[in-house]
């Protein structure tokens, strides 16, 4: 079986022709399936609001609004949650960079007076076993139906009304911090 | 050696990863759950195989000096399939195993298949070759994932196993570790050593 | 983020091998001697600032202003190849017994996912090229010192009595193991 002789010009176009081809083919691949993606990126986004708002028929993505200060480093998310006209609540993707390994991020789900309805973590880097206790029920559950005005969003060892995760101050902190900066952007300004 | 030995060298005497040591990277990385583990393999076997079938197709119109880019080229391509039809269609596996799916492209695996075999071979060979291969890497990474998911989360494939005491809120009492960077080393390293007595005997 | 947290990051609290699993090959393969460990990982130190500022520029200024993000793969892997074949061409005249050393590792730089992976990490975490050359430097270290630790464990292990089932890749594995428990103590540095 011979094979093409290595000239200068065969090398040329056989690499050329073997890059165009390739570049053709995957172009069609991506339009094929630029909808799939985005639509999976809608959906995992619409999940993520649904597990910490209550029910709502408008499409929160669309009303999305950031909100930013100069002391934060990223802008927060928030997505409205509605029923009909009325607000049911809001969904806010907020952070905190002082976790144990750095940026956490949480979808905290607000009634629309401030109440505190559910808390999803969607993303962190925290010690398995100890920080990843976050995410369990024992430590988030109490954070549900508490009103941030009324309910002292510290670690209990700063004062405040949170149980901390035992041997995990500083992620249970971090996790304060999030949801303490939640609450205040969406209080303070963050309100359409 | 026939079709059924060219195939059935992947699983056990010519086994990527127990044997040959190749694609050490996804196999100790995305391993910290049989599903993950498993994804892994599938898609490197679809790559492996496509990869194969358009190598030994072309073989004879590419020169000798310009194999390897070539090569590396048609590989590429299958693996941005595979990662644009991951994250189209299977979402939450794409993002479970992350950037291991662009790195399908240097698993040597694939780059030494193809220029072992399947520049040197007809097509149907090539194809039994790549699944051969291609599923003995998806086993090793399968068992690799069961071990580790089972130690350290104490279930395999998501359905919990009860050989662990549990906690009060009845949480598994397991080995953290394996789910973790050392484990994985520590596990295949113990695999491997099983493996090699089987192979003895 | 800042200098020194990258840095740190790259090279101790998320070393690119023990913990983050780039690199994995040419650690297994390179390590069993000091002296080898040492020249592959200027070779590769070399490639991937190179390979991640490359990179980074058609990222920045081809791929996504023209929307074919979709032919990051294969642009990425492409340059990389291109630098380990400049490389091996630079080394054989500079230095032959080194290139002798490195043997076949050194054409297999093209497929250290240490590499590729460095510079489509650069890219996801949305560093700058400042950056990232940094970042690069920074995992290039962490490499050598890890693949640097390693060669020492295992020309020490060659000489011990290791029980036959386990000797060669077994009890290498699970030294490495056990160094990258060691690493895990970083955590949190930064």
């Amino acid at each position: 079986m011979a094979k093409r002789e290595s000239t200068f010009i065969n090398m040329v176009v056989t690499l050329f022709a073997v890059t165009f081809i390739a570049s053709a083919t995957l172009g069609g691949i991506y339009e094929l399936t630029k909808e799939p993606i985005a639509k999976a990126k809608l959906e995992k986004k619409l999940k993520a609001i649904q597990l910490v708002v209550p029910e709502f028929d408008n499409d929160p993505n669309s009303e999305m609004y950031t909100i930013k200060t100069e002391n934060d480093d990223m802008p927060l998310e928030v997505y409205p949650a509605k029923k009909g006209d009325k607000l049911v609540g809001v969904a806010v993707k907020s952070y905190t960079m002082k976790g144990y390994s750095g940026l956490i991020q949480l979808m905290v789900g607000f009634k629309p007076d401030g109440t505190i309805n559910k808390i999803s973590v969607l993303q962190h880097a925290e010690t398995p076993g100890l920080g990843t206790k976050m995410t369990d029920a024992s430590f988030k559950d109490q954070f549900y139906g508490k009103n941030p005005a009324d309910f002292n969003l510290e670690v209990k060892k700063d004062g405040g009304d949170v149980d901390a995760i035992t041997a995990a101050t500083i992620s249970s902190r971090a996790f304060c911090d999030a949801v303490k900066r939640a609450y205040d952007q969406y209080m303070k300004g963050g309100k359409k | 050696m026939n079709q059924k030995q060219n195939f059935t060298k992947g699983f056990i005497k010519d086994n990527a990863v127990f044997v040959m040591l190749l694609g050490l990277c996804p196999t100790l990385a995305v391993t910290s759950s049989a599903v993950n583990g498993l994804g892994m393999g599938l898609a490197t076997t679809f790559v492996l195989v496509m990869a194969n079938i358009v190598v030994a197709l072309v073989k004879n119109l590419i020169p000798e000096k310009v194999r390897i880019p070539s090569f590396i080229v048609i590989i590429a391509s299958f693996v941005t399939i595979v990662d644009l039809t991951m994250a189209g269609f299977l979402p939450s596996l794409h993002e479970a195993l992350g950037i291991f799916i662009p790195l399908i492209v240097v698993n040597c695996l694939v780059l030494g298949r193809a220029e072992a075999f399947a520049s040197k071979n007809n097509i149907v060979s090539s194809i039994v070759d790549g699944l051969g291969m291609g599923l003995g890497f998806a086993f090793a990474l399968t068992l690799l994932g069961a071990v580790r998911e089972l130690l350290g989360a104490g279930s395999v494939f998501g359905l919990s196993i009860p050989i662990f005491p549990t906690t009060e809120d009845g949480a598994p009492i397991t080995m953290l570790l394996f789910v973790l960077a050392p484990g994985a080393f520590i596990a295949l390293g113990y695999l491997i050593a099983i493996i090699n007595r089987f192979k003895k005997s | 983020m800042e200098i020194f947290a990258i840095i740190i990051s790259a090279i101790l609290v998320n070393n690119i091998v023990l913990m983050q699993f780039l690199g994995i090959c040419p650690f297994m393969g390179v390590s069993k001697k000091l002296s080898t460990a040492v020249g592959m990982t200027g070779a590769v130190t070399f490639v991937m600032v190179l390979a991640t500022i490359v990179t980074y520029l058609i990222q920045v200024y081809v791929l996504e202003p023209f929307g074919i993000g979709y032919l990051q793969t294969i642009s990425f892997i492409l340059i990389i190849a291109s630098f380990v074949q400049m490389v091996e061409i630079v080394l054989k005249k500079v230095s032959p017994p080194l290139y002798q050393a490195l043997g076949v590792f050194l054409p297999l730089i093209t497929t250290n996912c240490a590499i590729m992976g460095v510079a489509l990490l650069t890219i996801q975490n949305d560093y700058n090229l400042m950056e990232g050359i940094i970042y690069a430097i920074g995992s290039a270290i962490g490499f050598g010192i890890a693949i640097t630790l390693f060669a020492g464990i295992r020309e020490h292990l060659d000489l011990l009595d290791v029980p036959k089932g386990m000797r060669g890749t077994p009890i290498a594995l699970v030294s490495a193991g056990i160094l990258a428990m060691a690493f895990m103590g970083f955590a949190g540095l930064v």
